[in-house]
């Protein structure tokens, strides 16, 4: 006798418990701390902070911990918390030309002003395992030395002075916001960077090494990354003036792209442009790659059919929070629809076994 | 969770929301983008009718939520468990008794009253989406009011199978204007959709997009003259409550493959039982 499934709550309950036990692991081994992976897996808060677009590293340490290190679950859960959390105002905009730089470097300068600094990279690094680490290591120390006084000048500016690179005109238009405006078609520049800057970093990976590859290709260099610590303001109208209301650590990066010049423009470099929270510099370049092929229509040039090229395409799939809940929500019952596709398909497997045995007959 | 405000959302989402709702009551079948927000459930999962039912439920509600026309499917059970949380609103499984109802994949088989709300879950709300992907594109289509396309593709279902090869998400026309997707319902449902006394709302959260169908709108289910839309389910009485009428699920009951076919809704299969009513396979 059928009875049918009942205890979907039990279930879900039980289901609960059994993941926040897996979550905590073997109890004979310490738990986690908060502290522990803001300051050792930092790059993953990092990533948490930029896709989930909420700067808190202690928050997004929490939500790498409730997801058992899942970057894409974590992300989720910032971006859920984020969205109930009223908005006070906007920030001035940040001054990325005052940062204080961790790391700054140059693929077109073999020097100039303010220097290269390396900071703190995987770069040069072998990628040989550590066994030392998987013993109780030391604490490293590395040297250190005070900071060069004065601003850095962004490497774009020095091509800008010759003329040989895009203008990049002062806009003060108020950008359109993301996550209070739904996303519409076409796009403009602002908006863009915006959905590609909390983009998932390996949709956006993808795109970019699509385009080196001859797919919507747009010769990138990397005139410069840097990536470092500004300050963030805030007008206060009460006040009259704007203070200082905190620091935030980002990664920016400009391409300098090669350009022949097309019907509208005359030759000369164009330019691509990645900022992103925290140290995420895979991420910042891979944005800059795809926000200069997104560009083409504004630079005249031939639309070729690439995927990165196709704003459409790429903004409305680069968001990793809607493309998992989409993917996994197959999991879901669908026994309705399937039940109806079965009807369907036996009525038409009937018709064409009747079709058949007419035409055997005759 | 005294943390949250009443059904979760805030009230100046909520107010978005109901703006939206109540251009699409004034546009029936049109797609009213809104600024859909992340909920703490995943896209896909029904965040849009999530989204809808916040906007609408009020204290004095009664709420109910449905999954494949059950109330006890775990989705249908984590989203009621959702509301009566945030809002501690009164929850049911009778349809006759709910308020707001919930819905995802059916329609109630019981006729719904005036002053009702039924809440569709929408994934993919655009219906020409899988004959063009462009929402640019699409959209102009809606404005055109260029439904061409679509019809040649019915067309070359009925050429190639004999039959419009659509069993779930069958489009239909609301008031002669737009054409709409009724979400992913099985096409035995679409008849229940036009002349409802109930307020219709259908919630796509991911694709950002609100649409409705106020009380007694006229919808049609696409067809052809020579080829009329037929509303179709699986050829059995249900096993427990007997009913003729009703949409049936289809249960493998053992290893050689037996099956045994029951109401896919939950509360009008035991309201029916409860009347005495029995089916072959009711012990």
């Amino acid at each position: 006798m059928y009875v049918a499934v009942k205890g979907g709550e039990r279930a879900i309950e039980n289901a609960h418990a059994w993941l926040a036990e897996e979550r905590r692991g073997n109890t004979d081994i310490a738990e986690l701390s908060i502290a522990q992976i803001r300051e050792q897996l930092s790059l993953a808060v990092n990533r948490v902070m930029a896709e989930g677009s909420l700067y808190d590293l202690d928050l997004a340490a929490l939500a790498i911990k409730q997801a058992r290190g899942d970057l894409i679950e974590a992300i989720f859960l910032i971006r859920a918390y984020r969205t109930t959390l009223p908005r006070f105002g906007a920030s001035e905009p940040v001054d990325t030309g005052i940062m204080a730089c961790d790391r700054r470097i140059s693929a077109t300068f073999k020097d100039l002003p303010g220097g290269q600094v390396l900071g703190p990279t995987f770069d040069y690094t072998h990628r040989l395992l550590d066994f030392k680490l998987a013993a109780d290591g030391e604490a490293p120390k590395a040297l250190s030395r005070d900071a060069e006084p004065g601003n850095v000048l962004h490497v774009t500016e020095f091509l800008n002075r010759e003329g040989l690179i895009e203008e990049a005109p002062h806009d003060d238009t108020p950008p359109p916001d993301l996550t209070r405006k739904p996303l519409e078609m076409p796009a403009d520049r602002a908006l863009r960077l915006q959905a590609l800057t909390r983009a998932d970093e390996g949709f956006t990976l993808g795109l970019a090494y699509s385009t080196q590859r001859g797919y919507g290709r747009n010769h990138a260099f990397v005139g410069e990354l840097r990536i470092g610590s500004v300050p963030v303001e805030m007008y206060i109208p009460e006040l009259g003036f704007a203070v200082e209301i905190g620091e935030v650590t980002l990664t920016e990066c400009e391409t300098v792209n090669q350009f022949i010049g097309s019907k509208t423009e005359p030759p000369q470099f164009t330019r691509g442009y990645g900022l992103v929270f925290g140290q995420t510099e895979r991420k910042a370049i891979s944005m800059a790659l795809v926000d200069r092929a997104l560009r083409w229509e504004e630079l005249g040039e031939d639309n070729v059919g690439a995927p990165a090229q196709d704003a459409e395409f790429v903004l409305y799939h680069a968001d990793n929070i809607q493309a998992t809940g989409f993917l996994e929500h197959i999991k879901l019952p669908h026994y309705v629809d399937f039940q109806s596709e079965l009807e369907l398909v036996r009525k038409l497997r009937r018709e064409a076994g009747a079709e058949q045995m007419r035409e055997a007959v005759e | 969770m005294t943390e949250y405000n009443f059904a979760y959302l805030d009230e100046q989402t909520k107010r978005m929301i109901r703006r939206t709702i109540l251009k699409g009551l004034a546009i029936p079948g049109y797609q009213v983008p809104f600024a859909s927000r992340e909920m703490p459930m995943p896209y896909g999962w029904g965040t849009g009718g999530v989204q809808v039912s916040a906007a609408v439920l009020t204290p004095k509600d009664t709420f109910k939520v449905i999954d494949q026309g059950a109330d006890d499917t775990t989705n249908a059970v984590s989203i009621r468990t959702f509301f009566q949380r945030t809002a501690g609103v009164a929850t049911t499984t009778s349809t006759s008794n709910a308020t707001v109802i919930q819905t995802r994949h059916r329609i109630p088989e019981d006729a719904l009253n005036e002053g009702q709300i039924l809440v569709y879950q929408v994934p993919i709300p655009e219906p020409l989406r899988f004959l063009e992907p462009r929402e640019s594109e699409t959209r102009k289509m809606h404005s055109l009011e260029e439904y061409g396309l679509m019809h040649v593709k019915l067309y070359e279902d009925i050429s190639r199978h004999g039959h419009i090869a659509t069993s779930y998400a069958y489009p239909v026309k609301v008031e002669g204007r737009y054409v709409m997707d009724p979400s992913p319902i099985p096409k035995f449902d679409n008849p229940k959709l036009g002349g409802m006394a109930a307020i219709q709302l259908f919630g796509a959260g991911r694709e950002q997009r609100i649409y409705a169908l106020p009380p007694y709108t006229q919808v049609v289910s696409l067809d052809f003259e020579d080829h009329p839309f037929e509303a179709s389910k699986a050829d059995h009485p249900c096993g427990m409550c007997g009913a003729t009428d009703s949409y049936l699920d289809e249960l493998i009951i053992d290893d050689a493959g037996g099956r045994m076919f029951v109401c896919s809704d939950t509360d009008y299969c035991e309201v029916r039982q409860a009347a005495g009513h029995k089916g072959k396979d009711a012990a």
